[in-house]
């Protein structure tokens, strides 16, 4: 199909391509100068901020290639890390051990949220980006549920430190001070003054090579044959939806995975807000990064988040200086994560809608459409 | 035996679930200490607040827009209305017809243009709504700061500029419809007449607006585009007509919701304001691509019923706040049991 649109398109969508990225590194390249970071403060933030965010980002490229746009609920895998991370801070395991322990409690949870979102998106073929957001809604009034109710009454908590007053639910914020870093810091390594996560870095890597790698195996041909169209890959013998559902399994685990590392970098877990943002972010660091809703590719995920988090560190200062108040730079970063969200998801529309009617024109001159309803 | 089962799969398990679940709970209500009574008032007390924003549902959907997730759009046009309104000095009932008057061009100028943008996407309308919505919500927050606002009322005392993120209504129009003929019976017991008037109005102007030749025009576009097309009905104007009378209505529908509240929430207020009128039009018994006018009624009743009654007899009784727990659950619940059940209409 993409083969059929010929030169034109493949310029426009070049341009469509790079256009964003373009515009961020002008506006940039302006706030810069005005917020008055050091070139080295800035590197140092970048350097950890790539670290903390590469791998949630990363997480959405799969669903991208089954054809099941971007997906918001990548948060569910978000909350599952968190549960792990809840129950392993409360078997006091603490380190890399304690990390690692977290991922393998939060797996099974993951892979049973991502299941379930399968299972759901499938029969919403067609609207999976709001289904999956709303689903992250849902999802997160049952993890509420859990972590306030259950957790101390259903599900044990010996740990007093991390249960509310009330002798049930968990705290709002609960440290992580054995688990704080402790992959950034497992092979410690400065550059130039700038600590840089190694360990972190090798994981993001693999991830990469996974990535990379699975786009190349049956299953992953599969899944772009079934992101071109469900219907053809159903006659060619491809298991449309059981593809499907792996899509977003592996997103789902691959985010969850993601969380843990977010949250050791940061060191606090807010139990009930940590998750909020995180696919609203990462997905707006994948646009700003030149990807678009039906194509992502890894480079788009470092250039997106490097470029998302200059914005992140510059705005507010830059909005200081420029207009007097840091609370309009504030309020123009999520602005515009949500403004690129946005527009990337109306041109894509736009482009879809344009290259329907396109289709149907030329069907319609030579033979009558059957109806298909 | 038949007739329950008929009556099962039109209603739907969800619904069934829900109503079943308010009724319990006033049943439960007097024995945990409940007042049924102030119970009842409070409930239609907010149906009242919330029914015109789920009425501002139905011409979206019945054109085939889907949801009105960009809700946050109308109601931002409201929210201009009222500073507006309380920015020139009016009070009272002129007030309260003012912030209207001066909304209703904001929400007409909005809504032609995402209706212009929705006529471009058809078939992704709700993802973009939403988007619509949250973008243009964190836009305004940047515009509360920045627009030259100068009544003490609303300005931040210190600084002397930017809008504060909750006004207070208090000298202006509080209440203004609740306590219009308002029926009061003992201390706990109270009718919003003027309220449950102006939205039996609203309902009217709506219900009458789709009996007229544009208005069947346009549920014809809905229920078939390709049909409607070839009687020739132009799609992208009627498809534009109902995303500006989904906006008027939000407009509209904040400013009487605000009255009753008291408070003007800026800024991030609207954030997430589309999700209940969403759910609320649900479990009324309306779909991706159908609704009406008793759908808003009943969902908007027993939503709201589900609200007002969750954290007062669940507290009571286990002495713990379950209300927010249960909202999101169930609003957003229902609202996913809805995108997947919908049936893909060919485009």
């Amino acid at each position: 199909m993409t083969k059929k649109n010929g030169f034109k398109d493949t310029i426009s969508h070049l341009f469509i391509g790079n256009a964003v990225p373009i515009m961020f590194i002008i506006l940039i390249a302006i706030a810069i100068p005005l917020s008055g970071f050091s070139t080295r403060y800035l590197i140092e933030e970048m350097v950890t901020r790539l670290g903390r965010d590469s791998f949630l980002v990363l997480s959405l490229l799969i669903p991208i290639m089954a054809g099941m746009g971007l997906n918001f609920g990548i948060v569910l895998g978000a909350m599952a890390g968190q549960i792990g991370i809840i129950l392993v801070t409360n078997w006091g395991v603490s380190g890399v051990g304690g990390l690692f322990l977290a991922m393998a409690v939060a797996t099974p949870l993951a892979i049973l949220l991502g299941w379930i979102a399968g299972i759901v998106l499938n029969h919403a073929k067609g609207r999976e980006m709001v289904t999956s957001m709303i689903l992250g809604f849902f999802i997160n009034g049952v993890y509420q549920l859990v972590v306030l109710y259950f957790m101390g009454k259903i599900i044990p908590i010996s740990n007093s430190a991390l249960v509310l007053s009330r002798g049930y639910g968990i705290r709002n914020a609960i440290d992580l001070k054995g688990m704080r870093q402790s992959l950034d810091r497992l092979i410690p390594l400065k550059i130039g003054g700038i600590a840089v996560p190694v360990a972190t870095f090798i994981f993001i890597a693999l991830l990469c090579v996974f990535i990379w790698w699975f786009a190349k195996t049956k299953l992953g041909h599969d899944m772009r044959a079934v992101g071109q169209d469900m219907s053809v890959s159903e006659n060619a013998g491809i298991k449309v939806e059981r593809t499907r559902i792996i899509a977003i399994i592996l997103s789902t685990v691959l985010a969850c995975y993601g969380q843990i590392i977010f949250l050791q970098n940061i060191g606090t877990l807010n139990t009930y807000n940590s998750h909020d943002q995180t696919a609203t972010f990462a997905i707006a660091a994948l646009l700003i990064g030149g990807a678009t809703v039906a194509k992502a590719s890894i480079p788009n995920v470092f250039v997106g988040v490097i470029l998302f988090h200059l914005m992140f560190v510059v705005a507010p200062k830059a909005g200081k200086q420029l207009m007097g108040s840091a609370m309009i730079g504030e309020y123009f970063r999520v602005f515009v994560s949500y403004g690129i969200i946005a527009v990337s998801i109306v041109l894509y529309a736009w482009k879809r809608s344009n290259e329907k009617e396109r289709s149907r024109r030329s069907l319609r001159g030579e033979q009558e459409i059957p109806k298909t309803d | 035996m038949r007739s329950i089962r008929r009556f099962i799969d039109t209603a739907g398990w969800p619904r069934i679930i829900i109503g079943l679940l308010l009724l319990s709970l006033f049943i439960a209500a007097p024995s945990v200490g409940v007042r049924v009574d102030q119970s009842i008032t409070d409930t239609i007390v907010r149906f009242g607040m919330n029914g015109i924003l789920v009425l501002g549902m139905i011409p979206m959907v019945q054109t085939g827009c889907g949801l009105n997730f960009g809700l946050p759009l109308g109601i931002i046009a409201g929210l201009l209305g009222a500073t507006i309104s309380i920015e020139i000095g009016l009070t009272g009932i002129a007030g309260f017809l003012g912030a209207i008057a001066l909304a209703i061009p904001f929400a007409v100028l909005l809504g032609w243009g995402y209706g212009k943008l929705l006529n471009r996407v058809k078939g992704d309308e709700m993802m973009i709504a939403t988007y619509v919505g949250f973008s243009s919500v964190s836009f305004m927050c940047m515009m509360w700061m920045l627009l030259p606002y100068h009544s003490p009322k609303m300005i931040w005392g210190y600084g002397g500029s930017g809008l504060r993120t909750t006004i207070s209504l208090d000298g202006f129009w509080p209440h203004i419809l609740d306590n219009f003929w308002a029926i009061r019976i003992g201390r706990n017991f109270m009718i919003p007449t003027g309220m449950i008037l102006f939205f039996a109005l609203m309902a009217l102007i709506m219900w009458a607006f789709f009996h007229t030749k544009t208005g069947t025009a346009m549920t014809a576009v809905g229920s078939n585009p390709d049909y409607a097309r070839a009687a020739g009905i132009n799609v992208d104007k009627m498809r534009t007509i109902s995303v500006i009378m989904s906006t008027v209505y939000g407009a509209i529908g904040i400013l009487v919701y605000q009255q009753s509240f008291g408070f003007i929430q800026l800024y991030n207020g609207p954030f997430y304001m589309a999700l209940p009128a969403v759910a609320a039009i649900l479990i009324g018994g309306a779909s991706v691509n159908k609704a009406n006018i008793t759908n808003a009624v009943i969902g908007t009743f027993l939503f709201q019923g589900i609200l007002t009654m969750t954290p007062s007899v669940i507290n009571n009784a286990i002495q713990s706040d379950l209300s927010e727990v249960v909202r999101i659950i169930v609003s957003d619940g229902m609202i996913v049991y809805a995108l997947t059940r919908a049936t893909r209409k060919s485009r």
